[in-house]
């Protein structure tokens, strides 16, 4: 089986965001695999496990993302693949991610592609079921469970709270949900190896994308953090007095019940 | 200039979702004088049209098929599209829901579209509409708007008003046909896991457990006040690594983000993950046994004690409210 993992690297969930002038400062962040697209990856390595095949992990950005690749690699990922956008683009959305990565995709006649259902940082969930549009193959987002038997697949998808249990077939591609399984924690062995495996570096012009096909169509007009929400009241006294009073400032002062 | 919006009314067991009327309200303000038009796909839903129409719609299109009785992203798109190409429109809004968030990418894609998802607010009108949105979960916001095309959004459920329901208003409902066909995906079964059958992302009252909850039967009381309060059930990281319960209730920075009315967080510590999931709500409170737990600093009413003793007495104190009332 062609398996492909579409990965992001992101900001470490413990991460505060600090905003200077107008930008989400970076500097001395820690970064990790975007935690969805660890399910993403895991999934991808149990299935090529079972069912033979490799598995590439694909991801658009920076030198910097190399960390990250190499990081899947040593989950178990057999190859990866950079694409660096860092000197022909100063933007991207989804859009045009999904383009880049759909060109990329598009020869290597993948039977499976796994991604992450959303990126912690940009929350859009929006880049998988595009690239599948653009390859002109079926997706199914959000799932829990994967089960393949030839070419035929079932899946548990997550809608809501409610599961649903679905029949497809391959090629497909699929987003990862929580649930799915437990992503592997890089072993030694798994991190030397890493070191060896192969990682490419690609830019747009080995895709041979043109910059005016991935104009970006959002502009970003401002970033800014929510209001700081000040410390409310402790109430305080005998307990049945405090919930009586809270349920009181609920229903007087607050409204909300 | 004036838009024609186009608004997915998203129907879930047979009755509109509130989102949708919310999306209707959206659309008002991106339409600026602008027509409305509703877009009702499945089957036997045209009935729902009216109520469209009562929260603001001008006229509806209704695209039926036994193929649309269950969503899959083949056959709404197939449907989406034929309406689309109908009414022509300028933008569109959907309800940011697993449909929506489903199949608004795959449509964004057919438009060659931009697509603004997940928006809690709508600054100004027309062409100078912004759009807010969380990034990071909650922990930062971005002003966005769409540089040219189509403006396509999905809302937040639960952040944008709906308008006031007017019964007197009428407009056209027009079905048009369509053949949905090659459908790729078979959907077999749905197992309903929602406790008390109101979705966490569109409940207006979140009671969410943590560690502190110890067990499985420890949500048990959570459970029975999210349900007199005809709230959902939450929970944090900690609680569904611990299998108190499942991920799907999980709220935080990985799992749902939520903007309920009334957020009450009992036994929960308060990691950066969780508040990133749940701070934005308008009223929090929070129990703990810990005064220096962390979840007291984004609370607005706050006890410290132990939730089962405080759980059980909320729970009498709400019943004799609602006698009283």
């Amino acid at each position: 089986m062609n398996i492909f993992v579409l990965v992001k690297r992101t900001f470490d969930t413990e991460e505060k965001i600090v905003i200077t002038n107008g930008k989400i400062q970076d500097d001395g962040a820690e970064f990790i695999i975007n935690p969805y697209d660890e399910y993403a990856i895991e999934e991808a390595i149990q299935v090529r496990d079972a069912k033979g095949g490799k598995v590439v992990v694909v991801t658009i950005g920076g030198e910097d993302a190399e960390k990250q690749l190499r990081t899947a690699l040593a989950m178990g990922a057999d190859e990866a693949v950079l694409i660096n956008t860092e000197d022909d683009l100063d933007e991207l959305d989804q859009a045009s991610a999904a383009y880049i990565l759909a060109e990329y995709l598009k020869d290597k006649e993948a039977d499976l592609i796994l991604a992450g259902n959303v990126a912690i940082d940009g929350g859009t969930g929006q880049v998988g079921p595009r690239v599948a549009d653009l390859l002109g193959i079926n997706y199914v987002t959000t799932i829990t469970n994967l089960e393949i038997d030839g070419t035929n697949v079932k899946i548990v998808r997550d809608i809501e709270g409610d599961s649903e249990v679905i029949e497809t077939s391959l090629p497909l591609l699929v987003t990862a949900q929580q649930g799915l399984n437990e992503p592997r924690y890089p072993s030694l062995p798994g991190i030397m190896k890493a070191k060896k495996k192969p990682l490419a570096e690609l830019e747009l012009d080995d895709l041979d994308i043109d910059e005016d096909d991935v104009e970006v169509k959002i502009e970003t007009v401002e970033i800014f953090l929510p209001p700081q929400k000040s410390a409310g009241r402790i109430l305080n006294g005998d307990i049945k007095d405090q919930v009586k009073e809270l349920v009181n400032l609920l229903h007087t002062e607050a409204k909300v019940v | 200039m004036a838009k024609k919006v186009l608004v997915l009314g998203e129907v879930r067991d047979g009755v509109l979702r509130n989102v949708s009327f919310e999306a209707i309200a959206a659309a008002k303000q991106i339409a600026d004088g602008g027509e409305i038009v509703g877009a009702l796909i499945g089957n036997n839903v045209s009935q729902l049209a009216s109520s469209l129409v009562e929260y603001g719609a001008d006229r509806v299109v209704v695209v039926e098929h036994p193929n649309l009785a269950s969503y899959t992203s083949d056959g709404f798109s197939q449907a989406f599209m034929a309406i689309n190409e109908e009414v022509k429109p300028e933008a569109i809004v959907f309800g940011h829901t697993s449909l929506g968030k489903d199949l608004s990418p795959k449509l964004a894609s057919k438009l060659q579209s931009g697509l603004i998802s997940d928006v809690t607010v709508i600054e100004g009108n027309g062409d100078d509409a912004l759009f807010v949105r969380p990034i990071y979960s909650g922990k930062a916001f971005e002003k966005v708007k769409t540089k040219e095309g189509i403006v396509f959004v999905t809302i937040r459920p639960n952040n944008i008003a709906p308008l006031e329901r007017n019964t007197s208003r009428t407009g056209d409902v027009v079905s048009i046909s369509v053949d949905i066909q090659n459908l790729r995906t078979i959907i077999k079964e749905v197992v309903r896991k929602a406790a008390t059958g109101v979705d966490l992302s569109e409940a207006k009252v979140v009671v969410a457990g943590g560690r502190g909850v110890k067990s499985a039967e420890g949500f048990e009381p959570l459970r029975e006040l999210a349900n007199l309060l005809g709230g959902a059930v939450g929970a944090s990281r900690g609680a569904c690594d611990a299998d108190y319960c499942d991920y799907s209730l999980q709220i935080g920075q990985t799992g749902k983000v939520v903007t309920p009315d009334l957020y009450i967080a009992a036994g929960i510590s308060g990691a950066i993950q969780h508040l990133a999931g749940m701070s934005n709500s308008k009223v929090i409170v929070a129990i703990n046994k810990d005064p220096e737990a962390n979840i007291f600093k984004v609370a607005d009413y706050g006890i410290v004690g132990d939730l089962f003793e405080v759980v059980p007495l909320l729970i009498e104190e709400f019943k004799a409210l609602k006698v009283n009332s």
